[in-house]
Parts: structure tokens; C-alpha cells; sequence
């Protein structure tokens, strides 16, 4: 049996963030990670981190402010006020860690523009901003020394009198169960986007965490609050940063019109991703686009900044669709991109499950809410895995080491052996997936709507009937993918199943959550937050209130 | 469009004989397929046994590295269109010097072992500054590009050198050792370089070139090793085996434009082909550490001056580079 006082499962930015602040407030730290650490999805972050620096002129309540508008009013903003007043020194001091951040020509960092923001505070690495930080965070960690399992796949919580006290994980390379245990566990797992069909998301990002800590009780929160990113490609879902927008990038409908000047007059490209979203969706059902697709149009830019500010971008659009961003505008559409909901925390990460806490994607704190503004997201992982680190410490360090029966890892044995020894006639792991990503990119997404909505509800409980029977080919132990997909496949159709419940609840439009057949915001009965409990029947939904501070609900226009 | 996937698989939990044996996939595949998605599309509905790492799709994760046809390469960067051979067959490997785990898949730890090596995080001296360290744009865009490395193994895969001294620490790990050399905020850059001066550092690439050519970002490994050893040198490294031998061979060079005994005539490659004349360095660098270098006495071939000429501008210019 391995033990550890933290145990933080996931080594994406989150995760290792809250790894290094538990080992530096003294505890033993292991990080466990079913990728090596620097595949962690965090690393296809193009665009960059926001922070209002006050040397800068900028004010951290601005960008408060603005992040509350973004989220529709749905974020907590006690929770925005910590993240926008901590942003400053959590880009410090990733830039002392190492991240190479783009300068101005007095040699200190420079800002891009994003959206829903009226100043310039994104700070970046070229179109590569994630991997730069995700680098010099495994840089960190291996500097630390902190154990790492690395191609460890996590297949259950261990659970004893309503505390979480471990995990039972999987050495992939093995196919070997081992108990992990620790007082307290950090669920640092990231967003759960394969659960659509296309997603920006790598095929890793499959709910994971999201769906232990649901299956351990604590409750998921706002998780009908699924982001569709204004530009993705067609073909395979792959995203073109918003930064492309930010250095000055036009929207073009078909007839060759900057339709955001109709939606959007002030901000223009620049809105907030939902209503960007809706505006191209709105362009292409009313057969104002092309093929399926509105046009980014970057040409005005000039090689100059496409091939140093935008560099990876071109290099996806030459490799994908053989155009270069100086010469032609690209076709772009809506994807699914990012999870505003998540497992429910409190401003220090803890659950409602003592011993379990969670950060980054995979979490909601809620900063937030309804939408998410871009370049929040990599600073919601640095502020808040960091705070998730030092409270787990603190925890494990008074709650001190319990004997855990290694039953749990039969259990799992038994569960996986099952698995194995189902048939495959017929249906399979990949069918039902793709089946499933369907089912919720036709129906919960930029646009929903009440019978929508239900058909995907009982789509994926049908999905899941047929998930219980279905097996794998690969009956080996070795580097055994089927086997992983098919666990993942179990955590994801988990996690389809709170999201149609949340959407099916919220009967208003708010943010991401934007309903034809009610499209008015419902501040009356609906500025709360919608919690997911799982129950043997199905999702429950309770509601909690939303924590204001200063600022009151006000019409949104950009 | 139909195409043939020649896999080259291993399960080492098959009976020894049965262990490693090549299969063909015959997909359907979309016209602007990867080899990627081609391979996703068997494992999903042809054959799970298949394995493989891929995640992000967008060249960004590192994941996917393998051989096709021959070269080591990104899955997921490799158009099938452009690959197809005879038969519409494309042949998919594991990458090279790294063992084989399963299928697709090799055990990096041997990778990491030597990132790991080169003390792979910034060290900065003195007190950390309040904001942020001031630093030029250029020099941090310079970075950008060696940071660029998604840490994907295609490069060791290829590297020559590798093949036949496990001991290298490699293009990757050192490409990486550039990057913190290369940081204006770090410290330590003489320490490093004494690090990197060593048998099996910076001194023991051939410059074969693979390196440059198969990396799918355009790290281009090899050109960071020779700013390494430009920087080894300046810093006074003169006295390792390596960098002796290159100034030898450099002022042989430059004194009679010939390193006789080896053959090596400037001539040969044309008295003003730079950068063949410069690609000779790491071979007499290591015929010299094997001892098979011959004394150095000659007399100066015509065209010295020429060769001179040539030399004075390589090291302005690579002064210049330098700024
Ligand atoms: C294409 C793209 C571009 C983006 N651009 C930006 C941007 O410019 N700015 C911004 O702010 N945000 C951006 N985002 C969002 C942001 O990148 C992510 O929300 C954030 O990086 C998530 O980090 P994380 O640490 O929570 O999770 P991840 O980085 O996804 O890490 C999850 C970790 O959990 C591990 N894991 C998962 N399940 C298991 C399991 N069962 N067992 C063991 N380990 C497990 C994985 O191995 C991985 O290490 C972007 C997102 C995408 C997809
Ligand atoms: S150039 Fe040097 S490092 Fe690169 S592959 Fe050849 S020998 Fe290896
Ligand atoms: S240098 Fe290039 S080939 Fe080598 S690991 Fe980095 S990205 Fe891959
Ligand atoms: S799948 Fe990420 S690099 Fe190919």
C-alpha cells in the first residue's frame, strides 16, 4: 500500500500548482496522472492569462467586474474577487518560475487584448501560452521532488464513513490495481469535453474526476454551463484562439459582412463568448454562412504578427486546412470548448466530502458562472489549485493517516474483470460515445431547447443501459487502451447525464445556457446555482444562492 | 479513400514467438485524414488491442510520435495523402531507441531520465525582484522557439548518435539545456555549461541533421547544440576533449585549409561550402576522442586565403547571432 498526507490526482496546471503548495506547506506529496504531466490537456491553451497589474494602471475590480458580467451573474463573487486580486501575483510568479511571457520594448510583460474585457490585460506566450506555463510548472515539479505516477489511471475513490481516504488506481503500463491512500485527495482532472462530438478538447478530457467526486456524493454544480468557443474548425474541432480576435481579427458572414456590428455594436469580435457564439450561430441558420461556417478573416494583421504573435494557429491552419492565415480568411464555427461547471468547492477547493478537494477545470468555485471570459481559466487553476494545496495540507496535517482495508482494490479487480469478460458483438465502447457526442452537440448546445434537451436525457440513459453490456477485445494487461476507454466512457456518460438534468432545470436563459423557447434571463427564480446529487434513480437538483458582494444584476449588452 | 496501414505491432504478453509481427489495417478514410486519425479509426472500430498515446490532435500534446514510413513523426501532423507509397500502404513503427512497451507505444523514462539531467528549471541569481525580471522581447521570442518542444521523442527516436552511444544525452535534452542557457534570467548558464561539457554532452552530436529534420516544431535540436558549444567555448571550456579537438581541427583548418591525414580536403566539398565545411567538425572531434586524429603538420593547400576568408566571416557571424 502506497501512502502520502496529499494525494492530487491529475498534473495539469491545477493539479501540479496545488502539488507544489501541499509539499511547501510541508506535506508529502504524490501526483498521480493517467498522462506524463506535460500531455495534460492545459497545454492547448493558445491565448493567455489574465491579470490586472496595478503598476499597469489597471485595477483588479475592473476585471472583477467584467468577469461578473461575463458569468451572466451566476458567478460567486467572493470567489471573482479572490481570483481577480490574486491574478497579479500568480502571473509574477509563474514569470519568475520561468514562463517566457511575450515583452514590450521596455522588457516588461506585455498585454494582448481578449474578450469581454475593455482593457488589455491577457498576458501571453505567443499562441502558446498553456504549454509555456504547463513546462515550467513539470520543470517545478521535478525540481520539488514530489512523487509522480505517472500513467496511473484513477478508478475509484476510496470511501469510508463518508470520508475520502485514497484512491484505487491503475498502472497503465502494468495493468496493476494499487490503493493509494492519503487524508486528503485533490481532484485536478480537467474538463470532461469528449463528451461532445467535435470538442476542442484532447481526447483525455473525459469528465473523470467530475464523476468520482459525483459517485462519492459530493454534489456537481451549474454543469448545464457548457462554453461553445466562437472559433473552431470544422473538421475536427480544433481551436483558433481568441487571440486572434484580441490582435485584431474580423468575423465575416457569407456576404462578406463584420456581422458583429449588428450584435455586438461596441465590443464587436470581442463580446463575450456566448453571445459571439450565438451571433455566428445565428448567421449560419439563417443562411448567412458558408458551408456550415462563418469566415475569420486575419489578413489585414500582416505576416509579421500572424507568424511571431500567431504562429501556432498558422501552423494548424496550413497542417489542417492548407491555408495560411496571411493569405485567406478561414472557416470557423462554434465548438464545444470548456466546462464552467464542475464539482462543487468552496473558495479553499474543499468539497462537501471531507478529505476530497478540487481544482481548475474540473472544479467550480464558481468564478465562472454562466460564462466563462478567456484567459480566466488558466489563472482559475494557478489561483485555485495553489489554495486547494495549502487546505488539503492543512487537512491531512490535522486529520493524520488511517489503516484502509485493501478490499477496495478487490472490489476493483472484480469490476474490471468484469468488464474484460463481456462480449463485444455488435456494439462498442467507440459507437456509444460517438453516439452520445452527437446527441449533446445537437442538442445542449450554443442554442436548446426543452424537447431537445429530454431527447438527449433519455438518449444517454439508453446509452448507458447499453454501456453496462458492452465489453473489450483487448483482454490483456499491458498498456491496455480499451480497457481505459471504456472506464472513461462510464465517468462520461455519468456526467452527460448531470448536464441534461441541470440544462432540463434551469428554465430561463442565462449565459451559455441560452434557450429558444425561453430566452429571457430569470433573476426572480433563477440567480442561483443548480447542484447535482447523485441518487440510485437518476440526478437530483438542488438549488443554492449566488454570493454577491458588489455588483447587482444589470442587462448585458456589449 | 481506402488505405492500407502496415503496423508494426508488439504484445509482450503473447508467447515469445508470437510477440512481434506486422498487420495491415485497410480503413476508409476521408481525404484529409492524419495518420492519426486513421489509426484512431482502427482502434475504435476495427481493433482495440491497438495501442497507442495520442490526446490533443493539434501537434500540441506531444503524444503521438512514431515512425511512418521510416521517419519519425507526429500521427497527427503526418497527412495520409501525402504518404501514400505503392498500394496506397503507409508503414507505422514505434519510435526508435526507446524501448517498446506495447504497439505504438515506448517507454520514455530513459527521455526523462535526461531532461531530467540537464537540471531542467530556471536558476536565477540573487534576489528575486519584486515584479517581474526585465528582459528583452527578442531574447525571450529566441526562447520561444526552443520552448516550442512538446517534449515528443521524435528527434532520439532518429538521432544517429543515440543508436550507437546510449550515453548522449540527446537532441531533446539538450535543446532544452539551450533554452535556460539561453535565458537571460538565469544564473547558472557557465555551471550548465560545464554540465553539458561532458562525455555524452554537447560534444558527441555528428550534426547528421535528423534531428532538425524530423522535429515536428522546428526546435531544430542540433542548431541549439552548436550555440551550446559557441557558448562552451566562450566560456572557456577549452580544456575538455571535445572542444580541444574542435579548435584544433578549426585552427588546422584555418592554418593550411586541410586536415591531411583524414582526408578530409576542404577542397572536396568545395572550398567555399560552409556548411559542409563546418559539418566536418564533429567528425574529426570524434575521430579525435577515439585517438584516431592524426598530428596536425602540414603544409597549407592554395587557397588558403580563401579559407581563412571563410572561417573569419563564420565567427563574425556567428558573433553577430550571438549578439
Ligand atoms: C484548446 C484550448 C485552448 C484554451 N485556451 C485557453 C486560454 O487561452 N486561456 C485560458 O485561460 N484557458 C484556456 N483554455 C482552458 C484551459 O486550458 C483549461 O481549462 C485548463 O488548462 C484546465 O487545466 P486543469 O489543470 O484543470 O486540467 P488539465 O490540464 O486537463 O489536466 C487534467 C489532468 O488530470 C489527469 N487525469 C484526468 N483523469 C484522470 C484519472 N482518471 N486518473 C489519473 N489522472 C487523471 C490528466 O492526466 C491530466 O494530468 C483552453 C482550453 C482548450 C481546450
Ligand atoms: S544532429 Fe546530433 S543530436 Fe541531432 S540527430 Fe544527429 S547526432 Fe543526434
Ligand atoms: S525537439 Fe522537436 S522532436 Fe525533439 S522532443 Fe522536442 S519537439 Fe519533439
Ligand atoms: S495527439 Fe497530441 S501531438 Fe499528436
Amino acid at each position: 500500500m502506497l501512502q502520502h498526507d496529499v494525494l492530487v490526482v491529475g498534473a495539469g496546471l491545477a493539479g501540479m500548482r496545488a502539488a507544489l503548495a501541499a509539499k511547501q506547506a510541508g506535506a508529502n506529496v504524490a501526483i498521480i496522472s493517467k498522462v506524463t504531466p506535460v500531455r495534460s490537456h492545459s497545454n492547448a491553451a493558445q491565448g493567455g492569462i489574465n491579470a490586472a497589474l496595478t503598476d499597469r494602471g489597471d485595477d483588479w475590480k475592473e476585471h472583477a467586474y467584467e468577469t461578473v458580467k461575463g458569468s451572466d451573474y451566476l458567478g460567486d463573487q467572493d470567489a471573482i474577487e479572490i481570483l481577480s486580486q490574486d491574478a497579479g501575483r500568480a502571473v509574477i510568479e509563474l514569470e519568475h518560475m520561468g514562463v517566457v511571457f511575450s515583452r514590450g520594448p521596455d522588457g516588461l510583460l506585455g498585454t494582448r487584448r481578449f474578450g469581454g474585457q475593455q482593457r488589455a490585460r491577457t498576458f501571453f506566450v505567443a499562441d502558446i501560452t498553456g504549454q509555456a506555463m504547463l513546462h515550467v510548472l513539470f520543470e517545478q515539479l521535478l525540481k520539488s521532488g514530489i512523487t509522480l505516477y505517472e500513467e496511473w489511471f484513477v478508478t475509484s475513490l476510496v470511501m469510508e464513513d463518508g470520508q475520502c481516504r485514497g484512491v484505487v488506481a491503475l498502472e497503465i503500463k502494468s495493468g496493476k490495481l494499487e490503493l493509494i491512500t492519503s487524508p486528503a485527495v485533490v481532484l485536478a482532472t480537467g474538463g470532461c469535453g469528449r463528451i461532445y462530438e467535435p470538442s476542442t478538447n484532447g481526447l483525455i478530457v473525459t469528465g473523470d474526476g467530475m464523476a468520482l467526486a459525483y459517485k462519492a456524493g459530493a454534489p456537481l454544480m451549474d454543469m448545464e454551463m457548457v462554453q461553445y468557443h466562437p472559433t473552431t474548425l470544422k473538421q475536427n474541432g480544433i481551436l483558433i484562439t481568441e487571440a486572434a480576435r484580441g490582435e485584431g481579427g474580423y468575423l465575416l458572414n457569407g456576404k462578406g459582412e463584420r456581422f458583429m456590428d449588428k450584435y455586438a455594436p461596441s465590443m464587436k469580435e470581442l463580446a463575450s463568448r456566448d453571445v459571439v457564439s450565438r451571433s455566428e450561430q445565428t448567421e449560419i441558420n439563417e443562411g448567412r454562412g458558408v458551408n456550415g461556417c462563418v469566415l475569420l478573416d486575419l489578413r489585414h494583421l500582416g505576416r509579421q504578427v500572424i507568424e511571431t504573435k500567431l504562429a501556432y494557429i498558422n501552423e494548424v491552419a496550413l497542417d489542417y486546412l492548407g491555408i495560411s492565415l496571411a493569405e485567406a480568411p478561414i472557416p470557423i464555427r462554434p465548438g464545444m470548448h470548456y466546462m464552467m461547471g464542475g464539482i462543487k468547492t468552496d473558495v479553499h477547493g474543499a468539497t462537501r466530502v471531507p478529505g476530497l478537494y478540487a481544482a481548475g477545470e474540473t472544479a467550480c468555485v464558481s468564478v465562472h458562472g454562466a460564462n466563462r471570459l478567456g484567459a480566466n481559466s488558466l489563472l482559475d487553476t494557478v489561483v485555485f489549485g495553489r489554495r486547494a494545496g495549502d487546505a488539503s495540507a492543512a487537512y491531512a496535517k490535522e486529520r493524520g493517516h488511517k489503516n484502509v482495508s485493501e478490499a477496495f482494490v478487490a472490489d476493483e479487480e472484480a469490476r474490471i474483470k468484469g468488464i474484460l469478460a463481456r462480449s463485444t458483438d455488435g456494439d462498442s465502447v467507440a459507437k456509444i460515445r460517438l453516439e452520445m457526442g452527437q446527441v449533446m452537440n445537437d442538442n445542449i448546445s450554443v442554442f436548446r431547447h426543452e424537447e431537445g434537451m429530454k431527447k438527449a436525457q433519455t438518449t444517454i440513459r439508453r446509452l448507458k443501459e447499453r454501456y453496462a453490456r458492452v465489453g473489450v477485445q483487448n483482454k490483456g494487461k499491458v498498456f491496455n487502451t480499451g480497457l481505459i476507454f471504456s472506464l472513461e466512457l462510464g465517468y462520461m456518460l455519468d456526467v452527460a447525464e448531470t448536464i441534461a438534468a441541470g440544462a432540463l432545470a434551469r428554465k430561463e436563459s442565462r449565459g451559455a445556457h441560452a434557450r429558444v423557447d425561453m430566452p429571457d434571463r430569470d433573476d426572480a427564480n433563477f440567480l442561483k446555482h443548480a447542484l447535482v446529487f447523485r441518487t440510485e434513480s437518476g440526478p437530483r437538483i438542488d438549488w443554492l444562492p449566488v454570493t454577491m458582494t458588489q455588483w447587482q444584476p444589470q442587462k448585458r449588452v456589449y | 479513400m481506402q488505405i492500407t496501414l502496415r503496423v508494426k505491432r508488439y504484445n509482450p504478453e503473447a508467447p515469445e514467438e508470437r510477440r512481434s509481427w506486422t498487420q495491415d489495417y485497410k480503413v476508409d478514410v476521408p481525404e484529409d485524414s492524419t495518420v492519426l486519425d486513421s489509426l484512431i479509426q482502427v482502434r475504435e472500430y476495427v481493433d482495440d488491442s491497438l495501442s497507442l498515446r495520442c490526446s490533443c490532435r493539434g501537434a500540441i500534446c506531444g503524444s503521438c510520435a512514431m515512425r511512418v514510413n521510416g521517419h519519425a513523426a507526429l500521427g497527427c501532423k503526418s497527412k495520409v495523402q501525402k504518404l501514400l507509397g505503392k498500394d496506397n500502404v503507409i508503414a507505422v513503427e514505434p519510435m526508435g531507441n526507446q524501448p517498446v512497451i506495447k504497439d505504438l507505444v515506448v517507454d520514455m523514462t530513459v527521455f526523462w531520465d535526461k531532461i531530467r539531467q540537464v537540471q531542467p528549471w530556471l536558476q536565477p541569481q540573487g534576489p528575486e525582484p519584486e515584479a517581474e525580471y526585465v528582459a528583452p522581447n527578442e531574447a525571450m521570442q529566441h526562447l520561444v522557439g526552443v520552448m516550442g518542444c512538446i517534449m515528443c521523442g521524435a528527434c532520439v527516436s532518429d538521432c544517429t548518435v543515440l543508436e550507437v552511444d546510449k550515453n548522449f544525452i540527446g537532441p531533446a535534452a539538450l535543446a532544452k539545456a539551450y533554452r535556460f542557457v539561453a535565458d537571460p534570467r538565469d544564473g547558472h548558464a557557465k555551471d550548465r555549461l560545464g554540465l553539458y561539457n561532458k562525455a555524452g554532452g554537447i560534444w558527441d552530436c555528428t550534426r547528421c541533421f535528423e534531428c532538425v529534420q524530423v522535429c515536428p516544431k522546428g526546435v531544430a535540436p542540433m542548431d541549439r547544440i552548436m550555440a551550446l558549444r559557441d557558448q562552451a567555448i566562450d566560456a572557456g571550456f577549452i580544456g575538455s576533449y571535445g572542444a580541444r579537438h574542435a579548435e584544433a581541427f578549426a585552427s588546422s583548418v584555418e592554418h593550411s585549409g586541410t586536415v591531411n591525414e583524414m582526408s578530409l580536403v576542404v577542397n572536396t566539398f568545395g572550398m567555399f561550402n560552409l556548411p559542409k565545411l563546418l559539418g566536418l567538425l564533429p567528425l574529426a572531434i570524434r575521430a579525435g576522442y577515439k585517438r584516431k586524429m592524426p598530428p596536425l603538420f602540414h603544409k597549407p593547400v592554395e587557397g588558403i586565403a580563401g579559407v581563412r576568408r571563410i572561417f573569419h566571416k563564420a565567427e563574425e557571424q556567428q558573433k553577430a547571432a550571438r549578439g
